[in-house]
């Protein structure tokens, strides 16, 4: 297994955990280390507690890992309940004149910084996070003037005096460690990688902008805002109008105007905004405008848990909207996935003329990663299938709804002489003409429906099947969909330290799903477990719905926390024990 | 099927702007009116069909597209101005007409038309109040008076009716009116003025139900409607004057423009991202150092 280290800085909403994570992260990336960082926290701005671990390595670092080596708690409530995750060669580094430490296991260092002879706190609340940041930079090897020009780049807009205040306090809490505390066992490596460092929700917007998205609007919702904010604050740069609607009832009816229009349009919420979308899906389908609606899953239902994750919007995003209809739901693997598949969700739903949905989620949206900055392409393919933008030589009369063997229909934009035509929500023969009220007619409603579904056909040929990942003969195969994958796959790499072998079946497109190939593939496995961030085993009754595949077992966490490698081992052991069938792993983070 | 000349640029007719089937509205509806009055408007100002689009929500009045040769949008019901923002900030070099009833824009659609006229985007929102919802058969509507029978009330509304004029007036529309479908010439007038306002432009248009309204009917508006128009002394720039007028209701109803200010910049010009012309048409990939910028600083 690859050797990783991990972070841990906790502390109150409001006393400055972002600042050090930022800081750290920055280092790593510009050290040419990967990282994955995770933040738990509430729905709170200033109190509370909030927890980020911070996870750095030579290689992909997946998930947020088991333990971490370094604690910095900024209060005692964050010393009292995660001091015990530290094992030997671990250090928790804290203000010694406000925290008492607990009972640490053999081998913790406990490093107390006498912070009130060390800096002036009357003056400076947040003395200690840059004392601790220097005395970590210390332990870990790493050379002092990296941690200097970091802080000038993080403290760069507020002046040359914040960034020498800094500094100054850095250099006291690096020179005492240096001093005082026993330097971890590894220095933390370095390579002459340099990596991207984003979230999932900036990446969603990268996504967007990089396949041309050119409407972008919402409604503030954790934990999809930070697509808003990435666009907000890019847009005018990328020549992307964003805009703030007052419901997401009028988020994705305009987008669908806009789309309408002719431009690429998009738009982000979470689990209750998708709800109040869900009527539009359906005009989108209907009158057959493309839109991507991006769901960032939080914990439901209802206003549920703002702050934490969940896989739990799977059958709400299956059956979004009223009726029968074509579309199609993927969720990325991971943040850098975030970005690859935009610009192939919004190619699919160019095309076949029909409403996009993604499905992501706090643990990706709100989560951070390095990625190789060659993955950000803003260059990718761009098919936005048959749009009629000019009026060319002289026609036949336009029929917007023509029924074709792809039932897909040539699409003009309005604005173009020859082409006026009417789209609807109301059912409709060729020529946009409703049959909804007087003409109610069963044959060309029949007809319509017919065309519309035909797509579906091109739609599942157009994404790939899902493919199978390690050994064939593996003991056992764990299936997962989205934001699982990095987390399975380090689970399995410890599983195959214990001597069980494991492959891997990772959904992201899920509708089209390939059925039949995935019957295939799991028809010749030995042990079959699905492993979802949700209570009812979502995906599970999914599967089983479109292909009668029954699991041996299922790994189910609805806690709002995202799985730990350890948990899935650990299931997985039990269920191949024959203990359970169904495994509920415990959160022993408290966050 | 025909082949289309669409080479030879000619003046636009009445019969240009005949949808492809005829309207479905009662005999005698209101909305006959208000239809032929959109088409003369738009003959009159010779605006290009194909350069404009019609865009309604659900109900009697929201069939109002599949009647007029334009480019149209039939949407879901409540939900046109969301449409018609995102097409018109899509492409503002259509004109975009939105149409629709009372129960359609003041009842589920109401949150959308408040935030609509915040925006000042430049549409044309034409409401065909009739005071009840006829599709599903005489319910009452956001506008029906107090007291008044219908089936979902049949021992009279309880609710007081919106105001639509004092509501589009505090919600900052910046082009306010009010027409009757009864009164052609006045009305084909006002839906010009509205269209050539640059801004939000609201026509609250009564457009009498002959089937489920027995008391708001062309004969009981006919004597009442004064034209705001007839009196030199209205200043429809005063804010405060048209809040005045818009609560007159009674033996005297009030018609024409409520207010109008042209001081105040649509959202399209305000707009920083539109200065490069409507959003369709542009290249689609960022540009190369743009993109490079965006990656950079996540490192």
């Amino acid at each position: 297994m690859s050797q990783t280290f991990a972070i841990g800085i906790g502390g109150a909403a409001g006393q400055g955990v972002a600042t050090p994570g930022d800081i750290f992260a920055l280092i790593f990336s510009r050290r040419g280390l990967h990282l994955n960082a995770y933040n738990a926290y509430q729905s709170i701005i200033r109190g509370g507690h909030t927890f980020l671990t911070i996870r750095t390595g030579v290689d992909p670092v997946e998930s947020m890992g088991d333990g971490i080596d370094l604690l910095i708690p900024l209060n005692q409530d964050t010393m009292d309940r995660h001091l015990r995750l530290l094992t030997a060669g671990g250090a928790c580094i804290y203000n010694a004149d406000l925290i008492k430490p607990g009972a640490a296991a053999d081998g913790v260092q406990l490093c107390p910084l006498p912070v009130s002879t060390m800096a002036d706190i009357t003056r400076n609340k947040v003395a200690q996070n840059t004392l601790a940041m220097g005395a970590a930079l210390s332990m870990m090897g790493v050379g002092f003037h990296v941690l200097e020009g970091v802080l000038a780049a993080q403290f760069g807009k507020k002046g040359e005096a914040v960034i020498k205040e800094n500094v100054d306090l850095a250099r006291t809490g690096y020179e005492y460690a240096t001093a005082n505390f026993k330097p971890f066992e590894r220095p933390l490596p370095m390579t002459d990688k340099r990596y991207a460092v984003l979230s999932g929700n900036a990446a969603l917007a990268m996504g967007g902008a990089a396949a041309g998205c050119k409407f972008y609007c919402a409604y503030p919702m954790s934990p999809s805002t930070g697509v808003l904010h990435w666009m907000a604050s890019h847009g005018r740069k990328a020549g992307i109008m964003v805009r703030q609607v007052e419901d997401e009832i009028g988020v994705i009816n305009m987008a669908i105007g806009a789309a309408h229009g002719g431009v690429r349009s998009m738009c982000a919420t979470s689990g209750g905004g998708f709800a109040l979308m869900t009527e539009g899906l359906g005009l989108s389908a209907m009158a057959e405008i493309p839109v991507v609606a991006i769901n960032c899953m939080r914990a439901g239902p209802s206003t549920g848990v703002p702050t934490k994750t969940e896989q739990g919007d799977l059958w709400q995003a299956l059956g979004a909207a009223f009726g029968d209809f074509p579309r199609v739901i993927a969720a990325p693997l991971d943040i850098g996935d975030c970005f690859t598949l935009m610009p192939e969700v919004f190619n699919i739903t160019d095309k076949f003329q029909c409403p996009g949905i993604v499905l992501c989620d706090l643990l990706l949206s709100e989560g951070r990663l390095s990625v190789e900055p060659e993955l950000l392409n803003f260059n990718p393919p761009i098919d936005r299938g048959e749009l009629i933008t000019s009026n060319g030589d002289a026609h036949e009369e336009y029929l917007r709804y023509k029924i074709t063997e792809s039932g897909i229909s040539p699409r003009a934009i309005p604005g173009i002489p020859g082409f006026t035509h009417v789209v609807s929500s109301d059912e409709h023969e060729e020529n946009g003409v409703l049959i909804s009220d007087e003409y109610t007619n069963h044959a060309k409603r029949r007809a319509m429906m017919e065309k519309r579904m035909r797509k579906m056909a091109g739609i599942e040929a157009s994404v790939p099947a899902p493919v199978l990942e390690g050994p064939a003969d593996a003991d056992v195969t764990l299936i997962g969909w989205g934001s699982t994958d990095g987390t399975i796959r380090e689970a399995r790499a410890q599983l195959a330290e214990q001597g069980i072998s494991t492959n891997q079946l990772q959904i992201r497109w899920l509708v089209p799903l390939h059925g039949d190939a995935i019957l295939n593939i799991l028809g010749k496995a030995k042990h079959t477990i699905i492993v979802e961030n949700n209570y009812s085993g979502q995906f599970a009754r999914y599967l089983r719905s479109e292909t009668s595949f029954v699991a041996d077992g299922h790994i189910r966490k609805y806690d709002g926390e995202p799985f730990m490698p350890h948990h899935i081992v650990e299931a997985v052991r039990e269920q191949l024990a024959g203990t359970t069938t169904i495994s509920v792993p415990t959160h022993e983070v408290m966050v | 099927m025909a082949t289309i000349n669409i080479t030879a640029p000619k003046p636009m007719v009445m019969a240009d702007l005949k949808g492809k089937v005829d309207p479905d509205w009662c005999p005698g509806c209101g909305d006959f009116g208000v239809l032929a009055a959109v088409q003369k408007a738009l003959v009159e100002l010779q605006i290009p069909n194909h350069q404009v689009a019609t865009v309604s929500g659900i109900g009697c009045s929201s069939n109002f597209p599949g009647f007029i040769n334009t480019y149209g949008m039939h949407t879901l019901h409540g939900r046109s101005l969301p449409v018609a923002s995102g097409l018109k900030l899509a492409n503002h070099e259509l004109t975009v007409l939105v149409t629709g009833g009372d129960g359609d824009g003041f009842g589920i659609g109401c949150g959308h038309f408040v935030h609509a006229m915040r925006r000042n985007i430049n549409l044309n929102y034409f409401v065909l109040d009739n005071q009840i919802y006829g599709l599903t058969t005489g319910q009452t509507s956001p506008t029906s008076r107090i007291g008044m029978k219908t089936k979902s009330n049949p021992y009279g509304n309880m609710d007081t009716p919106v105001n639509p004029i004092t509501l589009a007036l505090s919600a900052g529309a910046t082009f306010v009116g009010r027409g009757f479908s009864g009164d052609q010439k006045h009305l084909t007038e006002l839906i010009k003025q509205a269209i050539q306002h640059k801004g939000f432009s609201f026509l609250d248009i009564f457009s009498p139900c002959v089937t489920y309204n027995k008391e708001n009917t062309f004969q009981w508006f006919r004597p009442r409607v004064k034209k705001l128009e007839d009196n030199a002394e209205y200043d429809a720039t005063n804010w405060i004057a048209a809040m005045e007028k818009a609560t007159v209701w009674g033996d005297e109803i009030p018609i024409g423009k409520f207010y109008e200010r042209t001081d105040l910049p649509s959202l399209e010009e305000t707009e920083p991202v539109l200065d490069a012309g409507p959003l369709i048409g542009r290249d689609l990939h960022i540009p190369p150092d743009v993109a490079k910028k965006f990656v950079e600083e996540l490192m």
